[in-house]
């Protein structure tokens, strides 16, 4: 069967052959992304529902794992109700502008050495930008929906990522400089060694910060003013209902995701094992053992896997800031702290501090 | 000294850790959630449900129209007519409680000189269209026989509080 799969692709001339690639890379990433995020709610929903002493979800199949499916369903038949004064063409594209930029993102992480859709030399630079763009989605959302409460939240959230734009771009900053390169494979590839040689310990107070700001950035809670349930009904999405409002949820979660991974690619060394440099390279090499306990992929989920959690510990935590105390810890708590540190990297790099910065 | 180590504090995000490890710990502690159509609630003796209306062991209906509870009612949700029976004693004719005004306050059930309007342990009821809720006196009996037992049962228990 698979001759013939292979005749007919050999057949193709080379563009399409380079395509058609692409777009299954594509398609391997986006589908269990897709899946990630609905299974992120219904882990959401049974983890702050354990941390409030209830038990969660558990009447849709076996322990209510079906339940992001039904949720899914019922969003589809709803109705995508357009208000009568907003701007349906702003309307309907906000959704869109605010999912594309999520999952464009997606296209420079490494998910193991090699396992990259494009493998940019601007890796990181492409992030920041693409990311930024996100902002547009929730803003348009707000002014095309007419309404105060959706205005209002727009406002607030786009005032909210701006700033902690900043911190985080500064972070990052701090990231380049110890890895010296934008290439996420390389910034991995820099932090090879052990589980001391990771960017965390050095970088310690900008990992803080920039998983703090990341989690601003994504308009979780604590810093989810953007939504603010309590004062403003839903921030920016009160107007959209069905699928339109699903498109938001998926991009906030899969938003939400990227940040864990980011987290773990430039802090806690991606796809590396934490075992390196513990075990001796014998272990490495047994085959099945070597492969669970080396570098991989499933490395790399697992870390996702304890950023996501903490992100939904947060929202079961902390109750929600002022919205002036944001704007305070984002530029007279977060901006100064990483601007010292910055220094003190620069400082480090000069001076080639060992495990970190040496020159082989 | 102490604004520092407030300062302090608030750096190394110690009360947010704290925060954290309470709702950390009860993560693990046994959840209180009630399954609720599989399991329930035990109910007091002195649960307000459903009302009803009883009759005495030889068949007759206990209510002497003294209309009390009509009086007491705060949501004017009872209204009672009234006429001399054969016999010379008064009963009533006419004994409507409405449902969707009732705040199941138990005043009619306090009010009552011959315990006769009562609140049962049944609260799982509904109405399927206009006027299901509007329980009229051939309804309330029919409640009151039914669960006879149950409510003699109750106020027995409850006697001696009362």
């Amino acid at each position: 069967m698979f001759e013939w799969v292979e005749s007919i692709f050999t057949a193709l001339p080379f563009g399409v052959q380079t395509m058609t690639l692409i777009i299954l890379k594509i398609i391997a990433i986006l589908l269990p992304l897709m899946l990630c995020v609905a299974y992120l709610t219904y882990a959401e929903r049974k983890i702050i529902g354990y941390m409030q002493v209830r038990i969660g979800p558990n009447r849709v199949g076996p322990r209510g794992w079906l339940q992001p499916i039904a949720d899914a369903v019922k969003l589809m038949f709803k109705e995508i109700i357009i208000p009568t004064n907003s701007n349906k063409y702003l309307f309907i594209i906000s959704p869109m502008l605010s999912i594309g930029p999520a999952i464009a993102a997606w296209a420079v992480i490494p998910f193991s050495d090699g396992m990259v859709l494009a493998d940019i030399n601007a890796g990181l630079l492409y992030i920041l930008a693409v990311t930024s763009v996100g902002v547009y989605g929730v803003i348009i959302a707000g002014w095309a929906s007419n309404s105060k409460y959706a205005l209002l939240g727009a406002m607030r959230s786009a005032a909210q990522i701006v700033s902690y734009e900043i911190a985080m771009g500064f972070a990052l900053v701090g990231v380049l400089m110890a890895a010296g390169s934008l290439n996420l494979g390389d910034i991995i590839r820099a932090q090879s060694g052990s589980v001391l040689h990771w960017f965390w310990l050095p970088l310690l107070p900008l990992f803080v910060i920039y998983f703090i700001s990341g989690v601003a950035e994504t308009n979780r809670a604590p810093f989810d003013v953007a939504e603010g349930e309590s004062e403003i009904v839903a921030g920016f999405h009160v107007e959209y209902s069905g699928m339109a409002f699903a498109v938001f949820f998926l991009a906030e979660y899969a938003n939400m995701i990227l940040i864990s991974c980011l987290s773990a690619i430039l802090f806690l060394g991606g796809w590396l094992s934490p075992l390196q440099g513990i075990l001796p390279d014998a272990v490495m090499s047994v085959p099945v053992l070597g492969g669970i306990l080396g570098d991989g992929l499933h490395w790399l989920l697992l870390k996702i896997a304890i950023f996501l959690f903490f992100m939904l510990w947060f929202r079961a935590t902390f109750p929600r800031y002022r919205y002036d105390q944001i704007m305070r810890l984002g530029w007279k708590v977060f901006i100064p702290i990483t601007i010292v540190w910055l220094l003190v990297v620069g400082v480090g790099v000069l001076a080639e501090i060992p495990p970190w910065w040496h020159k082989g | 000294m102490t604004k520092l180590i407030r300062y302090l504090k608030s750096l190394f995000l110690l009360e947010l850790i704290q925060g954290l490890r309470l709702t950390g710990r009860h993560l693990f502690t046994r959840k209180v959630t009630l399954q609720y159509p599989e399991d329930k609630t035990p109910l007091s003796n002195r649960f307000r449900g459903l009302h009803a209306l009883r009759r005495y062991a030889n068949g007759e209906e206990r209510c002497i129209a003294c209309k009390l509870c009509e009086a007491v009612c705060p949501a004017l949700a009872i209204t009672i007519e009234s006429e001399q029976r054969a016999d010379g004693t008064r009963r009533t004719t006419r004994y409507d409680i409405d449902l969707t005004k009732c705040i199941f306050c138990g005043y009619c059930e306090e009010s009552c000189p011959v315990d006769s309007i009562v609140e049962t342990h049944i609260f799982e009821y509904h109405g399927e269209q206009r006027g299901d809720l509007y329980m009229t006196k051939e309804k309330l009996l029919a409640v009151g026989d039914k669960y006879e037992k149950q409510i003699a049962a109750a106020r027995k228990q409850e006697a001696a509080y009362r």
